[in-house]
């Protein structure tokens, strides 16, 4: 364990919340579940190799109730993890440290992954409509 | 301060500095590369999905062993795992302190990214070889 005689920095309890904090936080949050979402894209695409029944079978768990919940969960995940990764390569590149740009961008992280999972749900019930 | 300790060091210090682990920014280069190269492909892969939506087997199936789609889906694949294996590392070193659990985490998300990557390579090439 750490050695605790060192100072410590404050950590989450202590610091007041800001948008910055939230959007870091979800980048590592939808990352961890964007690994564990990669599970169902293969066993999508190994149904798919095995046959018709395997195929039907994964199409009905994935159209569930319980299915649709996670991925209307994993989508956004994607487009947030997405959005905000496309902001930390443009900070990696130097760009955008100024304090209201940070917030700025954190917020239109947060505002077009929303945007965007919609958007996609939109299309898929009305679709599905249709 | 840094200037000064610049001036003292040789330059093949710096040449070689690749720090304790011996990796340099390799992990930390690794993830961007493969992030940059995931906003392409994790567009593609949402548009091939939708456009699936309510594909039958056949469909979904013919679409898949397309040339290009193959080749983007096993792309997809190998470098979503890659980067999944690098960010998970992090998350791990980060918050697990018990060097075993540490180590055997490490090495066990790195076995189930390989195994993960190769399963849906092998279902790909099951897609797109056989008829």
């Amino acid at each position: 364990m750490a050695d605790t005689r060192r100072p410590l920095s404050p950590h989450l309890q202590i610091y007041k919340w800001q948008v910055q904090m939230v959007t870091s936080i979800l980048h590592r949050a939808t990352g961890i579940a964007l690994a564990v979402g990669t599970l169902l894209l293969l066993w999508g695409l190994i149904a798919l190799a095995s046959g018709e029944a395997a195929f039907a079978e994964f199409k009905a768990c994935a159209g569930s109730p319980l299915g649709l919940v996670l991925l209307f969960g994993w989508s956004w995940a994607l487009f947030y993890h997405l959005c905000n990764g496309i902001r930390h390569l443009i900070q990696d590149a130097g760009a955008g440290y100024a304090i209201p740009q940070f917030v700025r961008s954190s917020w239109l992280s947060i505002v077009v992954s929303i945007v965007l999972t919609v958007a996609v749900w939109a299309y898929v019930l009305t679709g599905a409509a249709a | 301060m840094s200037a000064a300790k610049k001036d003292l060091q040789n330059p093949l210090k710096r040449a070689r500095g690749l720090g304790s682990a011996q990796s340099g920014v390799g992990h930390w280069w690794t993830q961007r590369v493969t992030a940059a190269g995931l906003v392409f492909l994790s567009l593609w892969f949402v548009s091939l999905a939708l456009c699936l939506l309510h594909a039958d087997y056949a469909t979904a199936r013919a679409a898949v062993s397309k040339p290009w789609n193959a080749l983007l889906m096993i792309v997809f694949l190998t470098t979503v795992f890659w980067h999944a294996a690098l960010g998970l590392q992090v998350v791990v070193e980060d918050y697990v302190h018990t060097r075993w659990k540490e180590v055997v985490s490490l090495v066990l998300i790195k076995f189930l990214a390989v195994l993960g990557a190769l399963a849906g390579v092998l279902a790909v090439l099951r897609i797109a070889l056989t008829h």
